[in-house]
């Protein structure tokens, strides 16, 4: 045979040959990550919206100083500001925003605890898949002010009638993300997890929850979006002395007293709280999400 | 020099006398699809693999290799006939890594462990351990997406022995790599072997790549797949994919090959 004209010391000689092959090529292949500067973050990500920030707020003062209309609709910038001045020496402020923000934040995590077992349900057993599957996706079309009516006659005006508008809101969301999320789990996850022996309850926990958290986390980032919007239009539509002020409720009392700059200032701090969760909470969260997989091509 | 040539009922003869087998495969019929419009992949395969021996499974895309290995693996049943693995679960490693992305390299390999029993306070010391094996040491808190190819074929390698059988099954594992890179992983996967004390079972279409590692070839015919037949390799580890032996060999079992597959142009 060919190969036994070789001599033993070849042989003996190719081993550590082979080990530096390797090393030269882990070396050569290896990928090399490195950060940003903070300036050069701070130049690409935070001056664009404030250019167009400040671009709306000069259009708005426009607008205003060109008396398109009556002061009365439409309040220039600075009365807004005083406005929130004026809730700010009041001492109101932070109370309006935390009584809203409490009951969001407190009916979002209801929603999630109650979405997470639903949507593993659904994704894993056909039978409760084919029965509330359908009707799980249809209710995320279901705008959540439609309830709202429902729940006022069903509960009262009070705070379960608001947590209950929130979860009807909500859960759908964050159990349709986790249904997505499981379902888009590549089919090689789940048979690598097999041949390593994750079965019931250690598959769901170690293959298919971790698999599914990028389309679980849009749930979530959905779920608390409509948690918000259903909340703002229960705070609207339901007024009473036991539920204390929130940022709805105040909008609707600037709306009675005819006070647009009270109104306009209501809508941008909803907004701001919105926002501002997204961007605090989810948006980091997301990201270190994907750059862990390696699925965030840029430094976004 | 000829290789000897070995019919599957003389090798299961063999496997009778030597003791019992790390793989029984006996009388495996598979087939995919209602009753009426079944294709029938797999026709009567029977095969033992000894405890220690490396063997290659050859065969043409479609033949059934991955269908075969996924039985023994317990991941689907077989439509008739037995499967045995005395040893328990074997280890499975994919021709894509199937490494999870959501964990580290080593973090991979200690769920392989956690899963297969291994104490929590003993978990990180055995994934290091591992990744020295596959020559991967310090490459324990890298993302999947952070290492190359050959890399990550690596630290699948590890967590399928993390498993911890005795019995490893491979699925073209290196196919997707360069002709340097494979070179290499050739050399890693046959001194784990020998070191390990592993069974083997390796699927490839790569004639040079069966003959460069195996103890043994079998070769699988297309549609439905049976062994067509088998060779035993004599020439002596460590060899090179480039030896006039594994060329001499590679030639006759590519004829073969061809032949097999030409059949199938002609009716
Ligand atoms: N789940 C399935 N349902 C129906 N047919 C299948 C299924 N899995 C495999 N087949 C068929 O069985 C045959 C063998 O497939 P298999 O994947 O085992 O081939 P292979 O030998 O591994 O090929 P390759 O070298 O391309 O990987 C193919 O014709 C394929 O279409
Ligand atoms: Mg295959």
């Amino acid at each position: 045979m060919a190969s036994t004209d070789t001599a033993p010391s070849v042989h003996e000689a190719q081993v550590p040959d082979s080990a530096s092959v390797e090393a030269g090529l882990d070396a050569l292949e290896a990928v090399q990550t490195q950060g940003t500067p903070l300036s050069e973050v701070l130049r690409t990500k935070a001056l664009p919206p404030l250019i167009a920030l400040l671009l709306v707020l000069a259009l708005w003062q426009g607008a205003f100083a060109l008396e398109l209309t009556s002061s009365y609709k439409l309040p220039s910038p600075g009365m807004v500001w005083s406005s929130l001045v004026d809730l700010w020496q009041a001492g109101t402020l932070f109370s309006i925003v935390w009584t809203s923000v409490w009951r969001g934040v407190a009916g979002f995590l209801a929603a999630v605890a109650i979405g997470t077992p639903i949507g593993l349900l659904v994704a894993r057993v056909k039978p409760v898949r084919t029965a509330v599957g359908p009707i799980l996706a249809g209710l995320q079309s279901l705008p959540s002010v439609a309830w709202v009516p429902a729940a006022v006659i069903w509960l009262g005006i009070n705070n379960s009638m608001m947590y209950a508008v929130i979860l009807l809101g909500a859960v759908p969301s964050v159990a349709n993300g986790l249904v997505s999320g499981i379902d888009q789990v590549p089919p090689l996850f789940l048979r690598a997890g097999r041949t390593l022996g994750a079965t019931g309850l250690a598959n769901a926990r170690h293959i298919l929850l971790p698999g599914a958290l990028p389309g679980y986390l849009a749930g979530l980032k959905q779920g608390w979006a409509f948690s918000w919007r259903s909340l703002m239009a229960a705070e609207l539509v339901a007024a009473s002395p036991d539920l204390g002020l929130g940022l709805g409720r105040y909008l609707e009392n600037q709306r009675e007293s005819a006070d647009m700059s009270g109104v306009l200032l209501g809508i941008i701090l909803i907004l701001i709280v919105g926002m501002a969760i997204d961007l605090l909470l989810f948006a980091p969260i997301e990201r270190r999400v994907l750059r862990n997989r390696g699925l965030l091509t840029t430094n976004r | 020099m000829s290789p000897a040539l070995t019919t599957s009922e003389d090798a299961l003869d063999d496997g009778a006398l030597a003791g019992s087998p790390a793989v029984r495969i006996s009388h495996v019929h598979k087939s995919f699809g209602r009753a009426g419009a079944a294709t029938h992949v797999l026709d009567d395969i029977t095969l033992d693999v000894a405890p220690g021996e490396f063997v290659t499974l050859l065969g043409a895309s479609g033949c059934g290799k991955s269908t075969l290995l996924n039985l023994v693996a317990g991941l689907d049943k077989p439509s008739s006939g037995t499967i045995e693995v005395p040893g328990g679960r074997p280890s499975l490693m994919f021709q894509e890594h199937a490494l999870f992305p959501w964990l580290t390299a080593g973090k991979n390999i200690e769920l392989a462990l956690r899963l297969n029993g291994v104490p929590r306070p003993e978990r990180r010391a055995e994934a290091e351990r591992l990744l020295e094996l596959v020559r991967l040491g310090g490459s324990y808190g890298k993302r999947v997406h952070e290492l190359s190819g050959g890399m990550r074929q690596r630290v699948a390698m590890a967590r399928a022995l993390a498993q911890g059988s005795s019995v490893l099954l491979m699925d073209e594992p290196f196919a997707a790599l360069d002709a340097i890179t494979r070179d290499v992983l050739h050399d890693e996967i046959t001194r784990i072997w020998a070191a390990q004390k592993l069974t083997v079972l390796f699927v490839t279409h790569n004639v040079r790549e069966a003959v460069r590692l195996a103890q043994r070839v079998v070769l699988l015919s297309s549609r439905p797949g049976r062994v067509a037949r088998e060779w035993q390799i004599d020439l002596p580890q460590p060899r090179r994919i480039e030896s006039a032996g594994v060329a001499d060999l590679s030639i006759e079992i590519t004829e073969e090959l061809r032949g097999e597959i030409r059949r199938h142009g002609k009716h």
